[in-house]
């Protein structure tokens, strides 16, 4: 397809074409959040891993008792909050790649959103509900 | 979809096995199992806020076979994901492009992550095992 002159079948400027495709201020952003998500991770999985072994066995109340203590509740609700951001950054990319039909790939997308926001929600409101 | 054909890309069957592009791929591969892995983090945490019959609904999941394989494949993805992901933040500061040393530091997460794996699960057996 030509992009200008008289070639140009659909008569439309070349500033036509590239508007509405995104903005040159936010092209980095999902990229930069998915390293600031990751950084993040790296140690609250650490600590997470942690924290995992200390439920190994253990009942209800000591599990709630651990989760319970203001510093494992701060951890936790930024865990949750910067892995269920990461997760949807990470699948985003992956059905950008590989899915190629429109449909399939936007309903994919909003499942991912969906499914995230819940989560991070769900975790969120569970940690809070234990912690208070 | 495209109205033309494309080149398509990775042609991965036209290279001879390389590590760097086994830990590629495994990075995505581990990174979607994880996404899944996070429902297990969602459902110990709503059973443990929801009560004493629910938290043991999930821990009898978690001890149960089904369970200890998952978990068995979680704790590796994320081990692996955690050092591969350094790893790929270290790239983005510009550090560790050239090939021996992407080579060597894809060794060192190879490494690193299953010692990382044995280490978890013999703390598992050490509190008394999985039953």
């Amino acid at each position: 397809m030509t992009t200008s002159g008289l070639g140009n079948p659909q008569l439309q400027a070349p500033l036509k074409r590239v508007r509405g495709w995104g903005s040159s201020k936010s092209g980095t952003g999902h990229f930069i959040i998915q390293r600031i998500t990751a950084l993040a991770l790296a140690p609250l999985c650490l600590w997470a891993i942690w924290l995992a072994l200390a439920l190994v066995h253990a009942d209800y109340a000591h599990a709630r008792a651990l989760v319970h203590q203001p510093v494992n509740a701060v951890l936790l609700v930024g865990l949750a909050i910067a892995l269920f951001w990461h997760a949807q950054l990470g699948l985003q990319v992956v059905v950008e790649d590989y899915v190629h039909t429109r449909l399939t790939e936007v309903v994919l997308q909003l499942l991912i959103k969906f499914f995230c926001l819940l989560g991070a929600i769900a975790s969120v409101l569970a940690v809070v509900r234990v912690a208070l | 979809m495209p109205q033309h054909p494309r080149p398509l890309s990775p042609h991965l069957d036209v290279y001879r096995w390389q590590l760097t592009m086994t830990l590629s791929i495994l990075h995505r591969a581990t990174g979607i199992a994880l996404a899944v892995g996070t429902l297990l983090f969602i459902a110990l945490l709503v059973a443990l806020a929801a009560g004493p019959e629910s938290y043991a609904a999930v821990q009898s999941f978690c001890a149960s076979k089904l369970g200890l394989v998952l978990i068995a494949g979680w704790s590796w993805s994320l081990c692996l994901h955690l050092c591969n992901g350094i790893r790929h933040l270290a790239w983005d500061t510009g550090w560790g492009y050239e090939v021996p040393r992407a080579r060597a530091t894809g060794w060192g997460v190879v490494v690193v992550s299953t010692l990382m794996t044995v280490l978890i699960w013999a703390c598992v057996f050490a509190r008394g095992g999985v039953a």
